[in-house]
């Protein structure tokens, strides 16, 4: 943020202290993971298949995680139908992947690259138009009331889709092209954060914040508070269709069963750890979970009981998730290296506070 | 020409009649006080004022236009602010995010420059951290920009609250019990600044308030409200002697 105040500086260089380990590890950790990608795409094999796979998966998760923040920690509205908008765009990119036919003027790898994130905003969009449609109607309701609502919206989609034809019911969808690698995955989910942090650090983020932390305030100071609802449960819809849709070209294979309210709680679970309205907070969240049923995998059946341990004892300890509202931004990236040189934090006088905190 | 008329406004919840065919003008540049014994309304019509309640009868024209049933954040963009009668801040953010969130009008960029983050998205956010931040200065509160409003004292809460409403630009200023628990100092303090605030931006204010003191010195006329009815109105000195006033608020005399 723009100021630093004396206030509240010890604290906040306690904090500061700790997030400059963390960042240059969190740093350290993604260079790697480029340079891996890289190589990767280079046609090196480095990676094995089931690495790949959790990579994948985990920029996914990543999607929609940061996705079903903006709506849930940032705007404030308790939303628990996310798998519902992600069935939305899995279907219909599946769909529109399938029938799209091969066109003759370009080689089939081409079409690939042309047709993939075509067909993936389509389903962003269908999914968005989804968030609308619910949206307008069942954001008049707050709290526990719009969270039972969404709930039965992401079933009623289930249901929806395992009962039409042209979404073949329970068997699924097969044999979906594997269009999913490891640079669309990051590609995707870089934009998204790239995208929602935007948004969140400007006037309609603001807008959305007000919206959370008091509504009648937000209206009494001129927010148009169902305009920002309704847009922010669309644009969190979008993503996670886009989320969607990258998981059914990733896993060839989608069935209701995917998308049930588990998924949903899955995804409410990365949000919760991570802290609600700290987006760097759900993507690390994001990738922890996706990691850790793999890492526990040596202890067999006792996976998940430790896994869900791991929860319990997170939220006993730190009820607010992992980073409550903080960010890890760039301003932590500054401190860190005007620490490390020294005294250039002394030669900048308009940092009356000591250094860069951030909100 | 009134800044504000409001024509025999009137509202029930269910078989209460809470406010019952009120009226009011005021002049730019006014200041009048609203007061009653509790329960009597005052805080409903503020409601109405602002958009928060819709009024079953009567006309509410601000600045030459009709805003009966307009939404509150369209009447607070034609210019009516307010304050609360139990403060409302943004309580998990900084005092200077309370400010500026205020400035939603003021931020001169679109979609496509929130999303790459262009030039005129950095510019309007400076300016708005830069007007967020004078405005802070004016209520001696910018030295504490940084800190979480809830943990601020009550009387700067009160402050922070008024100084969030007047970035809004507002012509009129709704304040609901602005010295509600400050002692004594502070709400000396808090007349000053309303009597500067007045000045300095040409405001027109309207304000409840339960301290007598307070209004009797600040208010040019005094409206008085019981059962959702105005049983007087006058200066000062006249509400001071109306013997329905002190009625309202003392009992019948024992005969």
């Amino acid at each position: 943020m723009e100021t630093q105040t004396t206030t509240g500086l010890e604290k906040a260089k306690a904090v500061e202290k700790w997030r400059t380990h963390l960042f240059p590890a969190g740093l350290a950790i993604l260079i790697l993971l480029n340079i891996l990608i890289f190589m990767e795409h280079l046609g090196f094999s480095i990676v094995s298949r089931y690495y790949k796979g959790i990579l994948i998966l985990a920029f996914i998760n990543i999607i929609l995680a940061v996705s079903l923040n903006l709506i849930n920690g940032i705007t404030g509205l308790f939303s628990i139908g996310h798998a519902g908008f992600m069935a939305v765009g899995a279907y219909v990119s599946a769909l529109l992947s399938l029938n799209m036919g091969r066109w003759e003027f370009v080689s089939p790898q081409v079409q690939a690259v042309i047709q993939f994130p075509l067909v993936l905003l389509a389903g962003g969009l269908a999914a968005a138009l989804a968030g609308l449609v619910i949206g307008i109607p069942t954001l008049r309701l707050r709290g526990d009331y719009l969270a039972i609502a969404t709930l039965g919206f992401g079933e009623i989609i289930r249901v929806v889709a395992l009962n039409l034809n042209i979404t073949r019911g329970a068997r699924g969808i097969a044999s979906i092209p594997n269009y999913t690698s490891l640079w669309w995955a990051q590609l995707f989910a870089v934009v998204t954060v790239v995208i929602i942090w935007n948004i969140v650090h400007s006037n309609h983020g603001r807008a959305m914040v007000a919206i959370r932390e008091d509504e009648i305030a937000a209206e009494a100071m001129g927010i148009n508070t169902t305009y920002y609802k309704v847009l922010s449960f669309t644009i969190g819809a979008f993503f996670a269709g886009v989320a969607g849709g990258l998981l059914a070209h990733h896993l060839t294979f989608i069935s209701p069963k995917a998308f049930d309210v588990l998924k949903s709680i899955e995804i409410l679970l990365m949000v919760v750890l991570g802290g609600l309205g700290s987006i760097t907070g759900s993507v690390i969240a994001a990738i922890v979970l996706t990691a850790l049923p793999e890492v526990l995998r040596f202890l067999q059946a006792y996976r998940m009981v430790i896994y869900a341990g791991t929860l319990v004892v997170l939220m006993i300890f730190r009820p607010q998730g992992l980073f409550g509202r903080a960010e890890v931004d760039l301003t932590v990236f500054k401190s860190f290296f005007r620490s490390r040189t020294g005294e250039e934090v002394t030669s900048r006088p308009e940092k009356r506070g000591g250094n860069g905190g951030s909100a | 020409m009134a800044l504000l008329k409001v024509e025999d406004i009137s509202i029930s919840f269910g078989g209460l009649r809470a406010v019952s065919g009120f009226n009011l003008e005021l002049k730019p540049g006014e200041l009048v006080g609203l007061i009653g014994p509790n329960g009597a309304g005052k805080t409903t019509v503020f409601n109405i004022l602002t958009g928060f309640y819709q009024p079953q009868e009567g006309r509410v024209i601000f600045d030459g236009k009709d805003i009966t049933g307009l939404g509150c954040h369209k009447i607070n963009r034609l210019g009516i602010g307010r304050t609360f009668q139990n403060i409302r801040l943004f309580n998990e953010l900084t005092v200077l995010d309370n400010v500026k969130i205020a400035y939603q009008y003021a931020g001169r960029y679109s979609w496509r420059h929130t999303i790459f983050r262009t030039g005129s998205y950095r510019r309007s956010e400076k300016e708005i951290a830069d007007w967020a931040l004078s405005r802070l200065e004016i209520f001696n509160l910018d030295g504490k920009a940084g800190e979480i409003a809830k943990n601020l004292p009550y009387g700067e809460q009160r402050r922070l609250e008024i100084a969030r409403a007047l970035a809004g630009r507002p012509k009129l200023l709704l304040l609901d019990e602005p010295a509600a628990g400050m002692n004594p100092q502070e709400t000396m303090e808090l007349l000053e600044l309303i009597k500067w605030l007045r000045k300095e931006f040409s405001l027109t204010i309207f304000l409840i308030e339960h301290d007598m003191s307070l209004v009797m010195k600040l208010c040019e006329r005094i409206l008085v409200l019981d059962y959702g009815m105005t049983i007087a109105e006058g200066s000062p000195e006249e509400i001071r002697n109306n013997p329905r006033v002190i009625e309202a608020y003392l009992g019948e005399e024992v005969s």
